[in-house]
């Protein structure tokens, strides 16, 4: 009876943490590969060690019997006996505390040779008692021995052949795993960026090697608001991509319903509670913009605190906490207000900056975070300066823990107005075809509805905006489909204005004479000629501008302080 | 304005435009089409109504001035009806309602023809 045992030590390094530690990851291989070099061996082995008592004891059956599959802890002392001892090892005269000797005696083991090559030992020979009544001869030993040189190297190529091979099948999944991870989480980052007027807004975005679970983006709401949302899901690979893409669908579906941060986070948790892995949650932060006013509500899932760049220099920190999405269902996420003023930026940014380490192991952390705020003053330069000091912070030798977002939203300075510079509300082009002063007539009234203008205003002012876009369109740019027309809404607190204005290069002659209903029915001037004068009688000011071949027509229409119109929209519940 | 309707009504005779929509640069050739059908039994008294007008511009004021002085050149009064209050203001602006008389509607507008 023979038998081997490899001692596949790459296996027991890999699967350590999850093997059993008491029979350890030893496995046997004694009749595993057939056509291996070192089951050649023992099979050569076998037959020689019988054939002897088939020739001298014709009575007796040969048996063969398979060795007993054999698991040796790794703490075992014989491993260290058995690497250490060259030869031949007679089992029977051995005296050990160790179990695998004591199972090898039960199963009738008698002698062992350990197979070592290059320092290592890599596998056992077992052998049972001879089947005929002689004990094994000198001959017999060294026979075994030289086997087990030849044997060693050949079971060590052998095992390294199949470990490579299972290396390579794992690292494929691996990769084949990350590209997919990728492709999921690519697809739901936005593909361009909202354009909002008086807004830059840039984003930056780079996976790890391993990508984790970071996601952003601009959900458009009803009223003309934009929920931005940042996040970052526990976990990486496939599940964390699928967490993510489920979180982003969720949040696409209840914003623009519930518009409100602290509801939607609530909803989000909820509906997420039911279908996360146990061990996975996301961190998120949603926060409602409103582009002319700069206002933002926001509340905060477990994410890192936004930071806002004042027009001084100076940092703050938007705060706001509440538990990450998915873990517990029921949680209530407080929602809390501020407002970006013109000339100051704002960063979102997942912990792949804040928590990567550098070689030392000191992380890049919030105070470097903060910094890098205070010192630039655009988007692209905010995310330059996080890339180049996390860079300069790690140094070139250390890889991306994590993924790393930012998102930067900048409110331009108004630009003669100062501090109370007028929020623009709206802002578009139009072609120069007749007709598209009705186009501009509806956009005006859609963006000012809830600004406080009483009716009857609001009709002047659509008149006002018609009759300006139709001198730019017909006299301005002479119906010239190419030539734009640019109007622009702004909110000036106790004023609505909206300017007007074409590329002609000259002023239109519809506004130079005072037009004469008597002199036009007696035929002394022409019926037309009304534009100027009806705008002039429908706001309260009126200005003309001419500024580099561009003529500008700014209406403006004061708001009744008493009028009791509810400027801020309907509430959001919190 | 989409279409035009030409209906004669009261003593003296008022003979009613209806008229649809937009008065713009698009209504023209029906405000045109619609006076010539109305001029046909020639009535003393021509009452646009706009009651259905949602949108006038400056290029419609200058049609209905050019309604107007053609009206008052061939000895017809001019009436309207049906005037949005902010159209009316318009009417008063540019000095149209000195020579078109107002009323509310096409009612009050015949009524109100018979007793000037």
């Amino acid at each position: 009876m023979s038998s081997s045992v490899e001692v596949d030590r790459d296996r027991q390094e890999a699967q350590a943490p999850a093997d059993d530690p008491v029979t350890g990851p030893v496995d046997e291989a004694a009749s595993k590969s057939g056509d291996d070099a070192a089951a050649g061996g023992r099979r050569g082995l076998t037959s020689r060690l019988r054939r002897r008592p088939t020739t001298s004891a014709p009575e007796s059956t040969p048996e063969v019997v398979t060795g007993p599959a054999l698991d040796i802890a790794p703490n075992d002392p014989i491993l260290g006996y058995f690497h250490e001892t060259p030869g031949v090892v007679d089992i029977r005269t051995l005296t050990l505390e160790s179990p695998a000797l004591d199972k090898m005696r039960e199963a009738g083991v008698v002698l062992v040779v350990p197979l070592v090559t290059s320092g290592e030992l890599v596998g056992l020979l077992q052998l049972g008692a001879r089947l005929s009544e002689r004990d094994y001869s000198k001959d017999d030993r060294q026979l075994l021995e030289s086997l087990a040189r030849y044997a060693a190297p050949a079971l060590r190529l052998g095992q390294l052949v199949r470990q490579q091979e299972a290396e390579a099948r794992s690292r494929e999944r691996f990769e084949q795993e990350l590209k997919v991870a990728q492709l999921i989480q690519q697809q739901f980052l936005p593909k361009t960026l909202p354009d909002l007027p008086t807004w830059h807004i840039s984003a930056f975005y780079r996976p790890a090697r391993t990508v984790g679970g970071d996601f952003y983006d601009f959900i458009s709401l009803p009223d003309g608001r934009v929920m931005v949302v940042t996040g970052d899901v526990t976990d990486k690979g496939v599940p964390a991509a699928l967490v993510m893409s489920s979180t982003h669908a969720l949040l696409r579906e209840t914003s623009p319903r519930l518009k409100s941060p602290s509801a939607v986070l609530a909803r989000v948790n909820d509906l997420l509670c039911d279908d996360i892995p146990a061990h996975m949650f996301v961190t998120c932060l949603a926060m409602v913009l409103d582009p002319p006013t700069g206002r933002v509500d926001f509340a905060n899932a477990g994410h890192n605190l936004p930071y806002v760049r004042g027009v001084d220099g100076t940092v703050r920190e938007l705060h706001a906490t509440g538990m990450p999405l998915g873990l517990m269902p029921g949680m209530t996420y407080d929602q809390y207000s501020a407002v970006i003023a013109p000339g100051e930026q704002l960063l979102l940014y997942s912990d792949g900056l804040t928590e990567q380490h550098d070689g030392n192991g000191e992380m890049f952390g919030f105070g470097r975070t903060a910094d890098v705020v205070a010192r630039a003053r655009t988007g692209d330069e905010l995310t330059d300066l996080c890339v180049s000091e996390l860079a300069r912070f790690t140094g070139a030798d250390v890889e991306q823990e994590d993924d790393i977002t930012l998102v930067a939203l900048r409110r331009t300075e108004g630009a003669a107005h100062g501090a109370s510079a007028p929020g623009v509300i709206t802002a578009f082009t139009l072609a120069s075809d007749p007709g598209n002063e009705r186009e501009a007539l509806a956009r005006v009234a859609e963006a000012v509805v809830d600004l406080g203008l009483t009716a009857d205003q609001l009709e002047r002012l659509k008149t006002a905006v018609a009759e300006a876009t139709m001198n730019a369109i017909e006299h301005g740019n002479a119906n010239r489909h190419d030539v734009p027309v640019d109007v622009t809404v702004h909110d000036e607190g106790t004023q609505i204005a909206v300017t007007v204005t074409d590329h002609g290069g000259a002023l239109g002659e519809v506004g130079t004479t005072h037009p004469d209903l008597e002199l036009k029915l007696a035929g002394l001037q022409t019926p037309r000629g009304w534009g100027l004068f009806l705008i002039e009688n429908m706001v309260d000011e009126v200005d003309q501008t001419m500024e580099n071949g561009r003529h500008t027509v700014r209406l403006v229409m004061h708001l009744d302080p008493d009028a009791t119109t509810d400027k801020e929209g309907p509430d959001v519940d919190v | 304005m989409s279409t035009y309707e030409v209906d004669v009504r009261g003593e003296p005779p008022v003979a009613v435009m209806a008229l649809e929509g937009r008065i713009d640069r698009d209504a023209m050739t029906s405000l045109t089409m619609a006076y010539e059908a109305a001029v046909v039994a020639d009535p003393p008294v021509i009452l646009l109504d706009f009651t259905a007008v949602d949108y006038i511009n400056s290029t419609g004021i200058a049609l209905i001035v050019g309604v107007l002085g053609r009206a008052r050149a061939e000895g017809r009064r001019v009436l309207a009806a049906g005037l949005s209050d902010h159209y009316e203001r318009i009417f008063t602006i540019t000095k149209l309602s000195d020579f078109i008389q107002i009323y509310s509607d096409v009612d009050a507008a015949v009524d109100g023809a018979a007793t000037h």
